[in-house]
């Protein structure tokens, strides 16, 4: 991305878009705050609740920033804007790009906010591994700005709300965001091949006390992420084709 | 990005064929337009001209035949900044202001105009810190202007630009274009409004259902679709009483109504004075403008009726 005037009108839009700025920064930490601050001494899987729970919302919080930001592309085909840049140089590479730097901006600002609320309630962290949490999520978080461009079309308008509503809360609650479903067992081994299962481990493993990121993980996430761009193509030159 | 035509090969279509589904939306439309001409498309709807249109910037892609935009494909010349469109359907991106979006624009161009100026010339300059999305018909259409402006192309493309306008909104609009329009440039617009393509446009290439009718500067179109009829109720009066009022070149009745056609307004007040002075005791009238759909039946006489089977 070599125009960085769009990519500026990009950001302070999403950062100008105040109801979504508040409630996806406000709902992770609120749910934050009220559970984990509520058991702050719990130990579970051998680490501290607050850290577990941490990592969790931030699983949550990350993914939805980042599918929403690609999705609000549904938005903008409806009223014409695409149609209008696309009669414009800006690159569908650029334009695709922008979304996903967005995305990754909302998702920024979901780590920093959650990690100062963990500071708050007594998450104790070194430097490094703050930046291993870090760039594990922000790899992590690959196929999910891939398939928030997906979405943004396929649905219109109307469905947008429940999809990512939903969809996001189904990832985040089968990958263990909000409590590991499953510990062991054919449950688990399916979880696995599961991208939002990584994501969660991403932030944990990086805590010291959960199961670092092995080999599986970086190929669940890259072949995720290349099925994933391989429809999203396919699906946008379905969509140009006919306008 | 290099083009291999230059800028003195014009717009040129050339049989151009789309179809959607059973729908023949466009059925060999050839067109050349020289650099620095101002063309209308004018039809009703249904002509074809938006899909015209569409496969002109490169946003459809014909069945059969070519575009050329100054010797390059248009999604060739669209990347290299020379084209600027106005599309017919859509509103603002929200969040930003009228200046910031212009800008955003501009930025996508590699030679744009300076933003103030775009902003100046289509009268946008008092509204530059508004919200876009917070705007009036009239407003928004003057601000996709801006961005169709903004990045100072050789060829500009709208497609029924004031078509949700009212009449202030409408000449506001083009008092503006005008201004662009003066600086060289190529504009090729649609409308379904006789008067704006007379008023506008060097060359009115007249559509119907996907097929160029007549082409020609805007006086000779104008001759022979500018019409008026007059419409009224008078009982016992025969038909070539009334085709013998001054001005009527054709009688109809219909029962105890009538309706009489003429070639232009000053023929309609002639025959309307002279038909009151003679029967002042006429009821019921209604004067109208030939709608161009009329006018376009009677243009395309034979070829309607193939095209209704097709």
């Amino acid at each position: 991305m070599r125009n960085l005037t769009y990519l500026r009108f990009e950001l302070l839009r999403t950062l100008r878009n105040y109801r979504f700025l508040i409630f996806s920064l406000g709902f992770p930490l609120i749910l934050f705050l009220t559970i984990a601050g509520a058991h702050k001494n719990l130990k579970l899987d051998g680490i501290s609740f607050p850290l577990y729970y941490l990592s969790g919302m931030t699983a949550w919080g990350t993914m939805s920033a980042v599918i929403s930001s690609g999705a609000r592309i549904a938005q903008e085909r409806t009223v014409g804007w695409t149609r209008q840049l696309r009669v414009t140089p800006l690159k569908t590479s650029d334009y695709f790009l922008a979304k996903v730097l967005s995305g990754y901006l909302m998702a920024l600002l979901n780590i920093v906010v959650l990690a100062l609320a963990g500071t708050l309630i007594a998450v104790r962290l070194s430097a490094a591994q703050w930046l291993t949490m870090l760039g594990l999520i922000l790899v992590g978080l690959i196929p999910f700005a891939i398939l928030g461009i997906l979405l943004g079309h396929l649905l219109t308008v109307d469905t947008l709300g429940p999809v990512i509503g939903g969809g996001t809360s189904l990832l985040a609650l089968v990958g263990g965001a909000y409590g590991q479903l499953a510990t062991g067992g054919p449950f688990l081994a399916v979880v696995k091949y599961i991208p939002s299962y990584w994501l969660v481990q991403a932030g944990r493993s990086a805590l010291g006390g959960g199961n670092a990121w092995p080999t599986q993980a970086w190929i669940v996430l890259a072949a995720w992420s290349l099925i994933l761009a391989r429809v999203a193509a396919r699906v946008f030159r379905r969509d140009t084709a006919r306008v | 990005m290099a083009l291999i035509g230059t800028r003195e090969d014009g717009v040129r279509l050339t049989d151009l064929v789309k179809s959607y589904g059973d729908v023949h939306a466009v059925r060999g439309v050839t067109l050349s337009i020289r650099p620095g001409e101002t063309v209308a498309l004018l039809g009703p709807n249904g002509a074809g001209k938006s899909t015209t249109i569409d496969m002109m910037l490169g946003l459809t892609r014909p069945d059969s035949g070519t575009v050329t935009l100054f010797g390059s494909t248009p999604p060739e010349a669209v990347r290299a900044g020379v084209v600027g469109g106005m599309l017919q359907t859509g509103s603002l991106l929200g969040f930003l202001s009228v200046r910031e979006l212009v800008t955003m624009v501009a930025s996508l161009y590699p030679h744009p105009l300076d933003v103030s100026e775009a902003l100046r010339l289509t009268g946008t300059t008092e509204i530059a810190d508004r919200l876009a999305t917070k705007l009036s018909g009239g407003q928004t259409q003057r601000v996709r202007m801006a961005i169709a402006l903004v990045g100072d192309p050789d060829l500009l493309v709208l497609d029924e630009p004031t078509a949700a306008l009212d009449v202030e909104s409408r000449r506001d609009f083009w008092t503006a274009m005008r201004a662009v329009a003066a600086g060289g440039k190529t504009v090729v617009f649609a409308t379904h409004y006789l008067e704006e393509a007379d008023a506008y446009a060097d060359r009115i290439v007249l559509m119907a259902r996907g097929l160029v009718v007549a082409d020609g500067p805007p006086t000779e179109i104008k001759a022979r679709v500018g019409g008026r009829t007059i419409r009224a109720t008078l009982p016992g009066i025969d038909q070539a009483a009334l085709a013998s009022l001054p001005g009527v070149t054709r009688a109809d009745k219909r029962g105890d109504a009538f309706v009489l056609t003429c070639p232009d307004s000053p023929a309609s007040d002639a025959a309307l004075r002279e038909l009151l002075v003679r029967y002042p005791t006429t009821s019921d009238i209604e004067v109208r403008g030939a709608g161009l759909e009329e006018a376009f039946l009677d243009l395309t006489g034979d070829e309607s009726s193939e095209a209704t089977t097709a």
